[in-house]
């Protein structure tokens, strides 16, 4: 299973990388979104996978998932949503203000 | 080890630049000079209390350490060295306070930030020759630096204050720098950062390999503080600076900085070849060609500046032929090289004393006339008789000419070049003789410009009539200092062993350590006349050709014209400086393109680079497949649609397709946290994955449909090629991750402690709000800040921004139809939203409290919630939304905040660090045995902040036309 996880987070990552690569300002959004499901994956995937019960200890098992990674991903998730909120507002409000969405015609002046 | 009486010396002007703002607030009718004028005297006062201890060879060393771990402490350490400068600081400094009080008016000149770059100069100044620890004393050299920028730029309104401030900022650093790396050298040969330790130990490391590059470096930065030969540049344009400045840093202090470097170090350098030559030949080269600069100059500051730099020469030479006297271990012999440095340590008194009256003398004459060019002064000897009398006393001594302190300088000046060329090693047979003829060709040159300086300012015919205003005494203030100053200048030359006794012997004994036995000293006696020696003819020769070449000065070119102007030093420092304006600008723009493409790239390689390298190097990475999870079929379908999706994004050519693939990805991302027995991360995953979508779709009117990637093949495959590569990376770091343990996992403790100690038993809730509970409040703090941006780039208008968008308001009136306009559908949406709100309300009030023990929290609690709500937005309009509900949800976000860091602020109520948490079981009527917690409370804080975000960026977004 680590294995096949390992391969999906590879994908996750490639299709996250090079949306945020590209000129239009809506792929880049969702390219972070990719890369931030593959760090999730990740995470979970590096703490080994079904080698307990749910970190609730009224579960009563014998053996416990990690928690630690958990607690990350579900803080991660939370900033996530706060982050493409924010990305999706500054887009739009810069397509308004700038008529485009395309990064090659957003480049810096060549003074700055 | 605690702090001592010279610490505090070293620190008052520090204090006293802090007070003195506040001070000349309060009381604004007083010049803020008056208020300074106390610091320096009493510094003085103090080092005069000094002498006796230091004469008797009782020296005071006090240390604090200040960073142990790497051998910096603030040791400050008075010897003779050290006491002359002190002396010279604080003394030349009150004098300059009492000068500039009346030179810069009090209702023109911005006092406050002049007296405090005045104070921190003095201070660092102070801290420069008493510390012992180089490294300290290298912070104070470039504070000296950086305090003399300040007041060059002082007037920063001319242009030719800012080029001169900056000129001196960047030749003197670059000389701190290298002496820095010198520093460093010495440390490494022998492990101690202080001077005293590095005395001791002298001998040693000659012989080691980083001996000459240590001594390169070091003389680097002294040649280019005191500006020698060919870094003296900077001096001339330093002369920008008001003249109190100019007399007190750029003359009798700050640039003898580099003297104190070469005398401080001379125990350690001295007795080897090329430091002999180093420093004699290039104070010696300054010296003449600095002599010879100054006759021509028209500007009676620039004058004074050559001067200077000459004059500095001229010390420096001294410390290079007194270095000699280690070429002979003690004895006789090595006694008549030591007169050299007797004569500098004398010459650095004199040349303090003359030419900070001369300074002084210079700034008058501009004050009452309005110019300082001397084609245009004359006559002056008769409107400001006192003004000339101290200008004669200061020229006469800086000429040489008895019976001022100078001529005594002068005459051992003398004696020193005569009796090199007596050394009998480094083939001073032959070529020492070139020393006095230097020396005295550069003495007669001293001459010439003392005379002009004199006589073309207040004699001759002078055109009075022609100056802005007609110029009369100066008031006394003014001439206080000055006067003083002369009267020094006459008693050094009439009882020179004032001097020698108290402080020339102490500061000889701290250059010629090894010369003298324990607890003996330096005999010095200075002589007015010494007979008909050949010191006495050179003096007359001086004087003869020197009176002779003055007569000649304005018809010869040779004296007052440039010699040649196209290879300037000084232009090569401004091409220089071009070229690397230049150099660096192009270099620059290959990689800061203005493309955040290219960043990202950049950032993307890096993490390739790096994470590719640390996996390749790092051993015992080992990829163990076989304790893998197996994975059912049912899992694989999973897998295989969510890689399907992913995949597909970057094909899909349009908004909705993209937007609810990604959805698709996230939805089946939520399916793993089940498969993965991460329950409450399947909850938030999902709540925020539909109010993503939500706030996806609310976005889509606003943005432009996606056009194809028009993109060149090589744009495409270059961003395909990096892309490629962080995921290929990030495959074998999960591989190599999830298959090797070098260390325990630390989930144990949490596992094992998390109802014990917090009382709970969802332990990743009670991480997030009782274990690492800080972290969270960070983190909605963090949420907080981004909702509040959200709102202002929303509400943020423009000027003009309102015509600029009046056609995309039409545009965006058909998003408004989404929320305003209710449409035939939504009955059937109200309808089911009605029951719909009401259970999911309900549900997210049971999440948040069952949080602490089953999957739930303040986080999913707060989501659902959001959801419910936003769910009515959707279904009834946000006008009625706001009719329900009339919650500012920015305050709701404040009041969260404040629940979760005043329950933060409960813990230093009973002592305990910040978000301590405690709990117990209490026995309520009606709900019977219940288990409260004080993370309840901070988690009620978290469900309050999320539900504030998530609704004020939702309505924030959804009312934006």
């Amino acid at each position: 299973m680590e294995f096949y996880m390992a391969l999906a987070i590879g994908v996750l990552f490639t299709a996250g990388v090079y949306l945020i690569l590209s000129k239009s300002l809506l792929r880049i959004i969702l390219g972070t979104s990719l890369l931030t499901h593959g760090v999730h994956m990740l995470l979970l995937t590096m703490s080994k996978l079904k080698t307990g019960a749910a970190p609730l200890l009224g579960e009563k098992a014998d053996a416990y998932i990690d928690p630690v990674p958990q607690a990350l991903i579900l803080t991660s998730i939370v900033i996530s949503f706060g982050v493409t909120s924010l990305f999706l507002v500054l887009a739009y409000k810069a397509y308004q203000k700038l008529k485009t969405d395309n990064m090659e015609e957003l480049r810096g002046e060549e003074h700055e | 080890m605690s702090l001592s009486l010279l610490h505090i010396a070293v620190l008052v002007p520090f204090l006293f630049a802090v007070i003195i703002p506040v001070l000349g607030r309060m009381l604004r009718g007083i010049h803020i000079g008056w208020l300074v004028l106390p610091a320096p005297i009493a510094l003085f006062v103090y080092f005069l209390t000094c002498i006796g201890n230091v004469q008797r060879g009782e020296l005071i060393q006090e240390s604090i350490p200040w960073i142990p771990s790497l051998n910096v402490d603030f040791t400050v350490y008075l010897d003779g060295l050290s006491l002359l400068f002190a002396l010279l600081i604080s003394g030349i400094g009150s004098l300059v306070v009492l000068y500039s009080i009346f030179y810069l008016e009090k209702d023109e000149e911005a006092l406050g930030p002049f007296y405090v770059y005045l104070l921190l100069f003095m201070g660092a100044m102070l801290g420069v020759v008493l510390s012992d620890n180089v490294i300290v004393l290298y912070g104070f050299w470039e504070l000296t630096s950086l305090t003399s920028f300040l007041l060059i730029a002082f007037w920063n309104k001319r242009e030719r204050s800012l080029y001169g401030a900056l000129k001196s900022m960047l030749i003197t650093v670059l000389g701190g720098l290298a002496m820095l790396a010198g520093f460093v050298l010495l440390y490494v040969m022998t492990g101690t950062f202080s001077i005293r330790d590095l005395i001791a130990g002298a001998g040693d490391i000659a012989d080691h390999a980083l001996f000459l590059p240590s001594m390169l470096l070091i003389l680097l930065g002294a040649f280019t503080k005191s500006a020698q030969f060919p870094f003296h540049i900077w001096l001339p344009d330093a002369m920008e600076a008001p003249t109190p400045v100019s007399a007190y840093l750029h003359s009798a202090t700050m640039v003898k900085a580099g003297i104190y470097l070469v005398a401080r170090f001379s125990p350690l350098y001295a007795g080897e070849e090329l430091w002999f030559w180093l420093v004699a030949g290039c104070g010696l080269t300054t010296l003449a060609y600095a002599s010879y600069r100054a006759i021509k100059q028209t500007d009676l500051k620039g004058m004074l500046a050559f001067s200077t730099i000459s004059q500095l020469g001229l010390i420096m030479s001294l410390l290079g032929l007194g270095s000699a006297a280690a070429f002979y271990n003690g004895g006789a012999e090595s006694l008549i090289y030591t007169k050299a440095t007797m004569a500098a340590m004398l010459h650095l008194v004199n040349h303090a004393v003359f030419k900070g009256m001369l300074f002084m003398m210079v700034g008058i004459v501009d004050h009452e006339t309005g110019t300082r060019d001397i084609r245009k002064l004359g006559g002056l000897m008769r409107l400001m008789p006192i003004t000339f009398t101290v200008a004669l006393i200061g020229t006469f001594s800086m000429a040489g000419l008895p019976p001022f302190g100078g001529f005594l300088s002068k005459e051992m000046f003398f004696t020193a070049m005569l009796n090199i060329t007596k050394l009998e090693l480094l083939n001073m047979q032959t070529l020492g003789v070139l020393f006095p003829i230097i020396a005295w060709l550069a003495s007669i040159c001293t001459f010439v410009y003392c005379m002009l300086l004199l006589f073309r300012t207040f004699t001759g015919r002078g055109n009075v009539s022609n100056l802005h205003r007609k110029p009369h005494e100066a008031p006394f203030g003014m001439l206080a200092s000055p006067i003083m100053l002369a009267a020094l200048a006459v008693v050094f030359g009439l009882f020179p062993n004032i001097l020698s006794y108290t402080i020339i012997e102490p500061a000889m004994a701290a250059i010629h350590p090894s010369m003298l036995a324990e607890g003996a000293k330096f005999r010095v006696s200075i002589d007015f006349w010494h007979g008909w020696t050949m010191e006495i003819y050179m003096t007359i020769g001086v004087i003869a050709i020197g009176a002779l070449l003055y007569k000649l000065q304005s018809r010869t070119v040779l004296l007052n014209r440039p010699l040649f102007t196209a290879p300037s030093l000084n232009g090569m420092y401004n091409a220089g400086l071009r070229m690397m304006d230049k150099g660096s600008n192009r270099m620059t723009r290959t990689y800061m393109t203005g493309s955040l493409r290219h960043y990202v790239i950049y950032i993307f390689v890096f993490l390739l680079v790096a994470v590719g390298m640390t996996l390749s190097k790092q051993s015992g990475i080992i990829f163990d497949f076989s304790a893998f999870a197996p994975m059912s079929l049912y899992e694989g379908i999973i897998l295989a649609g969510m890689i399907a999706a992913v995949i597909a994004i970057p094909f899909s050519q349009s908004r909705m397709l993209s937007i609810l693939l990604t959805g698709t990805a996230g939805y089946l991302v939520t399916l793993f946290f089940v498969i993965f027995r991460a329950p409450d991360l399947a909850l938030t995953q999902m709540i925020v994955e539909t109010v993503s979508v939500a706030l996806f779709l609310l976005c889509f009117y606003h943005l432009p449909k996606l056009k194809k990637e028009d993109a060149k093949p090589r744009f495409k495959a270059v961003n395909l090629l990096v892309a490629l590569g962080v995921g290929t990376v990030m495959t074998v770091v999960a591989l190599a991750a999830s298959s090797d343990r070098p260390f325990e996992p630390i989930a144990n403790y949490f596992i094992e402690e998390s109802y014990h100690l917090a009382g709970g038993k969802n332990i990743v809730n009670v991480i997030l709000v009782d274990f690492r509970g800080f972290d969270t409040m960070l983190e909605i703090v963090v949420l907080c800040i981004a909702s509040f941006a959200i709102y202002s780039l929303i509400k943020l208008k423009l000027p003009g921004e309102e015509t600029d968008s009046s056609a995309l308001i039409k545009r965006s009136l058909l998003a408004q139809g989404l929320w305003s306009e209710p449409r035939s559908n939504d009955v059937i949406l109200k309808t089911v939203a009605k029951p719909a709100i009401f259970i999911i309300l309900l549900f997210s009030i049971y999440l948040f409290f069952a949080g602490h023990n089953n999957p739930g929290g303040g986080f999913i609690g707060g989501l659902m919630t959001s959801a419910a709500l936003v769910l009515m937005a959707m279904a009834f309009g946000l006008d009625t939304f706001a009719r329900l509900i009339p919650i500012n949800f920015r305050v709701f976000t404040a009041i969260g905040i404040s629940i979760a860091f005043l329950t933060g602020m409960g813990s230093f109520l009973f002592d305990v660090p910040f978000l301590t948490h405690t709990f117990g079981h209490f026995d309520l009527p009606l709900l019977g045995s219940i288990e409260l917690a004080t993370a309840t409370l901070f988690d009620l804080g978290v469900y309050i902040n999320v539900v504030g975000i998530t609704m004020t960026i939702i309505t924030t977004i959804g009312r934006d036309r």
